[in-house]
């Protein structure tokens, strides 16, 4: 569809998972696309699921409650609570699961997201990061099914995929 | 019983076993003594990997071997595509927000 950056990888050593992006797009319209609720919603979640922000505020040490709405209209909630701010530059949250009165789900593990922006001749680069605590918490996020679906099975399975298709040529 | 196949690959000597394996049907020694484990250790592994339909068993003569169903291995990678698709989907869904968003300011 375009030549525009899509990388996605799992950094097993620091049960990290890293996402780059470019967007065609100015820096301050992909900044507002991250971080205002209208924006948000528009894509944060994956169709046939739809994001529902239910508050937000957008501030360190405020956050955002929303509902990812299954294609059945379950809800399934999360808290996104934010530790810094530099607009247009940076932004970092800590991201978990929740119940519908907003209580965080602490038997899931939290997992912390920093995004960087960058820009260049029109070109907006974000580059996401999203820090585990222990691999055993990526393992429990796979189990949820849903979400983002990140895993180190998933690391582990590239790696393999590759090796296997280097020894069969 | 029937297992589920990311069990499979789950552990680190059971993702050898399968690279060892790829390449040529082997017996059970012949792969044990790529590992630093027991014969048994080595023998669960399989018996867990046959479970999991990744790898099948022949008897050959006097020899069992063991070789990669290669099928199986592209259902994965089918499902591997599934969860990157995830974030594709999004960024698509995104780049549409941006591109209406630009017409909008014009």
């Amino acid at each position: 569809m375009n030549n525009l950056l899509f990388n996605f990888t799992v950094d097993k050593a620091t049960n990290t998972v890293l996402v780059n992006k470019e967007f065609a797009a100015e820096l301050p319209l992909v900044w507002d696309a991250f971080t205002k609720p209208e924006l948000l919603d528009q894509w944060w979640a994956p169709l046939p699921w739809v994001s529902k922000t239910k508050k937000m505020d957008f501030k360190v040490g405020g956050k955002r409650f929303y509902a990812m709405v299954s294609p059945e209209g379950q809800e399934h909630y999360s808290i996104e609570q934010y530790t810094a701010i530099n607009p247009k530059t940076n932004l970092h949250w800590a991201s978990s699961f929740a119940d519908k009165h907003e209580n965080i789900n602490e038997e899931f593990p939290t997992s912390n997201w920093e995004l960087n922006f960058t820009e260049q001749d029109g070109i907006t680069k974000v580059n996401i990061a999203i820090k585990h605590k222990t691999l055993a918490d990526i393992e429990m996020h796979i189990q949820m099914g849903f979400r983002e679906g990140f895993t180190m099975t998933l690391n582990e399975l590239e790696k393999l995929l590759a090796t296997l298709k280097k020894i069969r040529g | 019983m029937r297992r589920d196949i990311f069990q499979a690959i789950a552990d680190p000597t059971r993702r050898a076993i399968i690279v060892l394996i790829a390449l040529q049907a082997m017996t059970p020694n012949a792969i044990a003594e790529n590992f630093n484990t027991t014969r048994q250790a080595v023998s669960k592994h399989l018996r867990i990997l046959t479970e999991c339909e990744l790898v099948k068993k022949e008897q050959k003569g006097r020899e069992i071997y063991y070789s990669l169903e290669i099928d199986k291995m592209k259902e994965i990678e089918k499902w591997l595509e599934q969860f990157k698709k995830i974030w594709e989907t999004k960024f698509n869904q995104l780049d549409q927000v941006l591109l209406t968003i630009k017409d909008q300011k014009k």
